[in-house]
């Protein structure tokens, strides 16, 4: 499916540009894109050395099995395929909790690394695990209790209560966080009676 | 509240002072342990880069080409008939998208509406209350070279769809 979505996306739009006159742009575009590319996993890189070294001393040093042990009950709820104590489990709390906090530069290499950890538990290694796809669901709905980039923003523009808006988006991304997870398993018992 | 943002700024030194505590109480040799981890960040951020460069592209080709805007353009009115207020629209489609688009969006959307304005609070509670889908799909997935994804891209497209009309919801309702 992401093959499709991808080439239809660029089809869709180089055949647009084509009648409304914007090859140039769309030229444009694409290395300028690309150029960005390269920025952001420059960016992404300079996280995920110190996020990935922290971690590994974390692990080490037992931290995220102790994590894993005391949130068990929610998580084996939550990821049944996922054995308990494993330290994926430690992984999978520490990016939940930074997204929570608002930290997402600190999510996204604990988040990868749950993913490798998921992965190399994972049957068929090119196909999308029932865990990941939960986990997956679990960030893409973007818990989280404090918004920080936006509050910032609402404070650059002079806001009179820049954090009125923290109560409103707790509301709507439990409610989304809820939609995610009802949504995984809903689509995860059809793929299971299709098979 | 300022309770969680302070929590916020605290987390991440004390989360480093118990790690390094602990190493230290273990005897275990930290220095070298970051530096095997960071190594790691190093080649997952190399191969990550193509998974970025092909989603970034593709995204950029629809909206340059005008090809995103037309749609938007085109969907406006349908959506205002159903309660939608029209200025929200594009960044209700672009948010699953593109997280840079979308925060430019918002900034303009507060600048040209006031922070304190309806549509300035609807626009900071979209932007804050879910993440990028396609960026963290093509992120996560390609870190371990997943090439089925599955239902997870439906799962966090309709997400995004119900949280949207979530805020819409709870915006008029709570101010």
């Amino acid at each position: 499916m992401v093959n499709l979505i991808w080439v239809m996306m660029i089809l869709i739009g180089i055949v647009y540009a084509l009648f409304n006159g914007t090859l140039e742009q769309v030229t444009q575009g694409i290395f300028e894109s690309a150029d960005q590319a390269i920025g952001l996993v420059i960016q992404l890189m300079s996280v995920l050395i110190f996020w990935l070294g922290i971690m590994k001393i974390a692990e080490k040093a037992h931290i995220l099995k102790a994590l894993s042990s005391f949130f068990r009950p929610l998580i084996a709820r939550l990821f049944p395929e996922l054995p308990k104590d494993h330290p994926v489990i430690g992984y999978i709390l520490s990016n939940i909790t930074a997204n929570l906090f608002g930290l997402g530069n600190a999510a996204t290499p604990m988040g990868i690394k749950a993913m490798e950890e998921m992965q190399a538990l994972n049957q068929l290694k090119d196909r999308a695990s029932r865990s990941m796809i939960t986990f997956l669901a679990l960030n893409t709905s973007g818990l989280t209790l404090i918004p920080t980039t936006v509050i910032a923003i609402r404070m650059k523009y002079e806001s009179i209560a820049p954090t009125e808006i923290v109560g409103t988006t707790i509301i709507a991304t439990v409610i989304s966080t809820i939609s995610a997870l009802l949504l995984d398993r809903f689509f995860y018992y059809r793929s299971v009676g299709r098979e | 509240m300022n309770v969680i943002t302070s929590i916020s700024f605290t987390i991440i030194p004390l989360f480093i002072l118990v790690v390094l505590t602990a190493a230290i109480w273990q005897k275990l040799p930290a220095y070298e342990l970051f530096v095997e981890g960071g190594k790691e960040g190093v080649t997952l951020a190399i191969s990550l880069l193509p998974f970025l460069l092909g989603m970034l592209v593709a995204i950029t080709v629809l909206r340059s080409s005008g090809a995103l805007d037309a749609f938007i353009q085109f969907i406006t009115p349908l959506l205002s008939c159903l309660g939608f207020p029209a200025e929200i629209v594009p960044l209700g489609f672009i948010r699953p998208v593109s997280g840079t688009a979308s925060l430019a969006m918002m900034t303009e959307l507060i600048q040209t509406y006031g922070p304190d304005s309806f549509i300035g609070r609807l626009a900071s509670t979209m932007q804050g209350s879910t993440d990028t889908t396609l960026y963290i799909l093509t992120i996560y997935f390609g870190a371990v070279g997943i090439k089925r994804m599955r239902y997870a891209l439906k799962v966090g497209l309709l997400a995004d769809l119900i949280g949207i009309i979530a805020s819409v919801i709870v915006v008029s309702w709570i101010f």
